[in-house]
């Protein structure tokens, strides 16, 4: 531990080395993860690595007696659906809890429905019970844009957000809010509700994959459930992504795991209908190109079943 | 043999130590959290000891991860009730335990009458004893 000083001026300025402080919150482990587990994202990444840099600049400051309040953490994810929102947030909760501003480091998931009340004093216990649950972590509001609806004014959103705002403003030792949603909508959100645009500190943006991106995310996905493509098979995934992209309710790598499991439901029937009755290991574990060329979206341009609401990720 | 100093109600844990600091208490939540225990406020304003069940403080809390929560829903109780007797009970619902398993004190009227004893005479000279709160002799919520 370097020697602590509260005297800036100091002639014997206290020297700490910020690796080996990197070193011993095991952030780097957590950034692997995120890097290994995660294809594409880099704006998302290099946010992450600011804020966790930042967080230890903090804590290193603080050891110093140079301490600039605690900071802002509450958080805003916007992106299209199946662009990793929840995912990230739960490794924020990670990288927060390594760093010690979070006490327990659990991520509490909830929508409107958790948060707000059905009738007249409802809301207010409901919103409080929620937020006590997340104490000691990160409470992550999915589809926040569905807490204010601007027409209906006697809705008890309103009434949770302000709930909200409060906890987010005196509790900050306690817990990190993160909200999610639609770019737009999201926008929309913070524009009518300005008290919470004020207090969410760091706004992060979460863009589209590419196909390059979603046929590797694809071979991740498959890995996890001891399946893997076939040379062919890849090439097809790879042309059948860049259809389905164009085609409409898009949502980025949840539509790549319903596809794969289309796929697998493909070529369990293919193997049971085969002509083959022996089948070896190798066949059990490999998607064909005729799994994936058998999809509609190659006859009609249309996915094999149209999800009939968007949602977040 | 043990002594109460300060002539007040000793029931639940801790009753003979000086009163807990939010950071014991939330030591001992903490404790009672890790342990899966759900955690429920009461107060009441009538000390007697067979007085067993007290008014709950909003929902017994369960699934918590932190005691911050808590020790926020106990500090708005001290706020409503600054001279009621407030405890802290974690119940612990394993099949075949089902009951509190912690139960302690957080807060006390500044003022402590005591109890007195009240005597009974029956048939045959004999009496019976018990005890009386002097704060129970005014009604409900103007005792202390």
């Amino acid at each position: 531990m370097p020697k602590q000083s509260k005297n800036l001026t100091s002639s014997k300025d206290p020297s700490i080395d910020l690796d080996a402080e990197f070193r011993n919150t095991n952030i780097q482990e957590v950034l692997d993860k995120l890097d290994r587990e995660l294809i594409g994202l880099i704006p998302v990444k290099t946010r992450i690595r600011e804020t966790a840099s930042l967080l230890l600049v903090d804590r290193v400051r603080k050891q110093l007696g140079l301490s600039a309040g605690a900071p802002s953490l509450h958080m805003c994810f916007t992106g299209n659906p199946g662009t990793g929102k929840t995912t990230v947030a739960l490794r924020m909760a990670e990288i927060l809890h390594r760093l010690g501003y979070v006490r327990e480091g659990h991520l509490v998931s909830v929508t409107r429905d958790d948060l707000v009340g059905q009738y007249i004093g409802h809301t207010a216990p409901k919103t409080k019970e929620v937020i006590k649950k997340a104490m000691g972590g990160v409470l992550f509001i999915d589809e926040a844009y569905y807490l204010y609806k601007p027409e209906n004014e006697r809705d008890y959103g309103a009434e949770s957000i302000e709930i909200l705002l409060q906890t987010m403003e005196n509790n900050r030792d306690d817990l990190v809010v993160i909200l999610a949603g639609y770019k737009d909508r999201m926008d929309k959100f913070f524009h009518s509700n300005p008290g919470m645009r004020s207090r969410v500190a760091h706004h992060i943006d979460f863009p589209d994959y590419g196909a390059d991106e979603l046929v590797s995310i694809a071979k991740l996905m498959l890995e996890s459930q001891n399946y893997c493509f076939s040379k062919a098979g890849e090439e097809a995934f790879g042309k059948y992504i860049r259809l389905r992209m164009k085609s409409g309710h898009f949502a980025n790598a949840r539509s790549v795991r319903n596809a794969l499991d289309r796929a697998r439901l493909r070529q369990a029937n293919r193997l049971f209908s085969g002509t083959k009755k022996s089948l070896s290991k190798n066949d059990l574990i490999t998607l064909e190109a005729e799994d994936i060329l058998a999809s509609r979206v190659f006859l009609e341009g249309s996915p094999d079943n149209k999800p009939k609401t968007k949602k977040t990720d | 043999m043990m002594t109460n100093q300060g002539n007040i109600v000793t029931q639940g844990q801790f009753s003979f130590l000086p009163p807990l600091t939010d950071k014991q208490i939330s030591a001992q939540l903490k404790y009672a959290l890790k342990n899966g225990w759900a955690i429920g406020i009461e107060y009441t304003d009538d000390p007697h000891p067979r007085n067993t069940y007290w008014e709950m403080f909003g929902n017994p809390m369960f699934d918590l991860k932190d005691p911050a929560g808590i020790l926020l829903e106990i500090n708005s109780c001290r706020k409503t009730f600054p001279n009621h007797y407030i405890r802290v009970t974690a119940f612990n619902s394993t099949r075949g335990v089902e009951s509190p398993t912690m139960s302690y004190i957080v807060n006390r009227p500044k003022k402590e009458p005591g109890f007195s004893l009240v005597r009974q005479e029956g048939a045959g000279r004999s009496v019976s004893y018990t005890i009386h709160s002097y704060a129970t002799d005014k009604p409900e919520a103007e005792r202390y």
